[in-house]
């Protein structure tokens, strides 16, 4: 009661604390908020990426997102496993293929069944080259596969990897946005490099256009 | 009731009935032209006296707290201004450090020594001491990729959202002589009429504007829009003489650098903007964009406004 408690004004907390630094505002697609079960999928270069989703999304949206996240980082420490597990809710996946007892493919389609939203970000890991995009896991055609009724929202989160760098222990405030794409679904007997590519593209499209100041 | 608490209520009862009025006229004109929302201006109209609202609000708490409720309210802006700014620069990697220390050092300390009324250290803070430790924080990280051009901008950015704007709570700190613990009245007479002058310059060229005054940096101002909002704010100015330490004719001049200066200041930020690609600052203020977008113009005008009466007015 007091840990679910204590829990509930952290997350409060850490989404205040993302409001305070970023003034995170969301760009919805011209058709509207996504639909009320989703999973969204985005790119990733920070730690609090799935933060400022949370931040922008309206409360009862918010309230069945759960974000997907590794389980190995999540419940290294006793706080990171509070955090993780109690305070964002998260559905933590064994990412390594060798060592894993639970399928995360799964694992997620069973919090799909439970009528939850998933927060993926499937480039499998924090974006920290040049590039705008990682290459594509097939962990999101797997699970399209799986619960192909459930809609793909793309979620292009900007700026959040100039807030933190990797290496910085101070974030710096500067104003962010999450812009949200148009829902996808995978289409019949669409092969995993079509629909993988499909998706990528979709996730692009919402990158605001490049500068030569992008560095 | 003390003359400045009753000189402040009035003031109130004016701005709010001016609201009042604004706000009828805005719903009358919704019914009207736009009543299934899809007029654009209009919306944006209701918007913005929206908007107003909060922000006299806002402004009437921060009063009612006091000098520290002032300097809090000015503080948070410089903070949601700066981001604003900063958001918009060319930064690298190595400036990291650097824009820490401009937000939660240099920040902090400027509104800290105006807090402690230490004005000879306050004034030279940021374009000294800032000016030259900001640079030397960046080059410890060792890139020289356009040093010059970081540093120049976050030290702009620091002294338009930080040190310029903070001189408007500065006016807090002036002492003159017959016009004791009334200088929050200052404030309220620069903001009354830098705001007023916005506002009029918009209603004039809604109404008269025919040419275009500076085509290529802001292709809404317009010269009838800003003859008739700085004659019509100048004179609101003036008859607002009773509570300030200016005469009449005084208090019109006063007001005419205050519009004059807000003018220009908001061609320059206009010029940014153009060059950066954007219309609006951010979107903090639905209606008006960002903050900066509606505090450009008192940016400007406030250090000038401070000075002046710092020169002929105050002891301090």
């Amino acid at each position: 009661m007091i840990h679910d408690l204590i829990a509930k004004l952290a997350s409060i907390a850490i989404m205040m604390f993302a409001r305070a630094l970023t003034a995170a505002r969301a760009i919805w697609h011209e058709t509207g908020l996504p639909p009320r079960q989703s999973i969204y999928f985005a790119n990733h270069s920070s730690h609090g990426d799935f933060v400022l989703i949370w931040a922008v999304l309206p409360p009862w949206l918010r309230a069945r997102a759960r974000p997907v996240a590794g389980a190995e980082y999540w419940l290294k420490s006793k706080l990171s496993t509070f955090i993780g597990r109690d305070v964002f809710d998260a559905v933590l996946i064994e990412r390594d293929p060798a060592a894993r007892t639970q399928d995360p493919v799964e694992l997620m389609a069973t919090v799909l069944g439970d009528g939850a939203s998933l927060i993926v970000f499937p480039e499998g890991t924090r974006n920290q080259t040049e590039a705008r995009l990682l290459p594509f896991k097939s962990g999101l055609y797997h699970l399209a596969c799986k619960r192909p009724d459930v809609a793909l929202v793309p979620v292009w989160i900007n700026n959040l990897n100039r807030v933190m760098p990797k290496g910085e222990f101070v974030p710096i405030p500067l104003i962010c946005t999450v812009t949200f794409g148009e829902p996808m679904h995978l289409k019949a007997q669409e092969a995993k490099d079509e629909f993988i590519a499909r998706a990528e593209a979709a996730l692009l499209l919402l990158a605001p256009p490049t500068t030569e100041d992008d560095a | 009731m003390s003359t400045t608490a009753l000189d402040m209520l009035k003031l109130l009862l004016g701005v709010g009935g001016i609201l009042v009025i604004a706000s009828s006229t805005g719903y009358l004109l919704k019914q009207k032209l736009s009543p299934d929302g899809s007029n654009g201006a209009i919306e944006n109209l209701n918007a913005r006296i929206k908007a107003w609202w909060a922000m006299v609000f806002l402004i009437a708490i921060a009063f009612v707290a006091g000098r520290v409720g002032v300097l809090v309210l000015f503080a948070f802006c410089s903070f949601a201004a700066l981001r604003e700014f900063i958001t918009l620069i060319n930064t690298r990697r190595g400036d990291h450090w650097a824009i820490a220390a401009a937000f939660f050092v240099v920040l902090p300390i400027n509104y800290f020594l105006l807090w402690a009324e230490q004005y000879g250290i306050y004034s030279i803070f940021v374009p000294v001491y800032a000016f030259l430790l900001m640079p030397i924080i960046a080059v410890l990280r060792g890139d020289p990729r356009d040093f010059l051009l970081r540093i120049s901008e976050v030290q702009w950015a620091l002294m338009i959202c930080v040190f310029c704007a903070s001189h408007v709570p500065a006016l807090l700190t002036l002492q003159i002589p017959g016009y004791e613990g009334r200088n929050v009245l200052l404030i309220a007479f620069l903001v009354i009429v830098v705001q007023s002058s916005d506002v009029l310059q918009y209603v004039w060229g809604k109404l008269f504007g025919r040419t275009k005054i500076a085509p290529t940096l802001s292709p809404s101002k317009t010269v009838e829009g800003f003859v008739g909002g700085v004659a019509s704010a100048t004179l609101l100015g003036a008859s607002l003489w009773w509570i300030t330490p200016f005469t009449p004719v005084q208090a019109a001049l006063m007001s005419f650098v205050i519009t004059m200066m807000g003018f220009f200041g908001g061609l320059v930020m206009s010029a940014i903007k153009r060059d950066r690609g954007v219309k609006d600052w951010g979107h903090l203020i639905e209606g008006h964009g960002g903050l900066i977008d509606r505090l450009d113009s008192v940016v400007f005008s406030a250090p000038i406004f401070f000075h002046l009466t710092r020169y002929w007015w105050s002891l301090t």
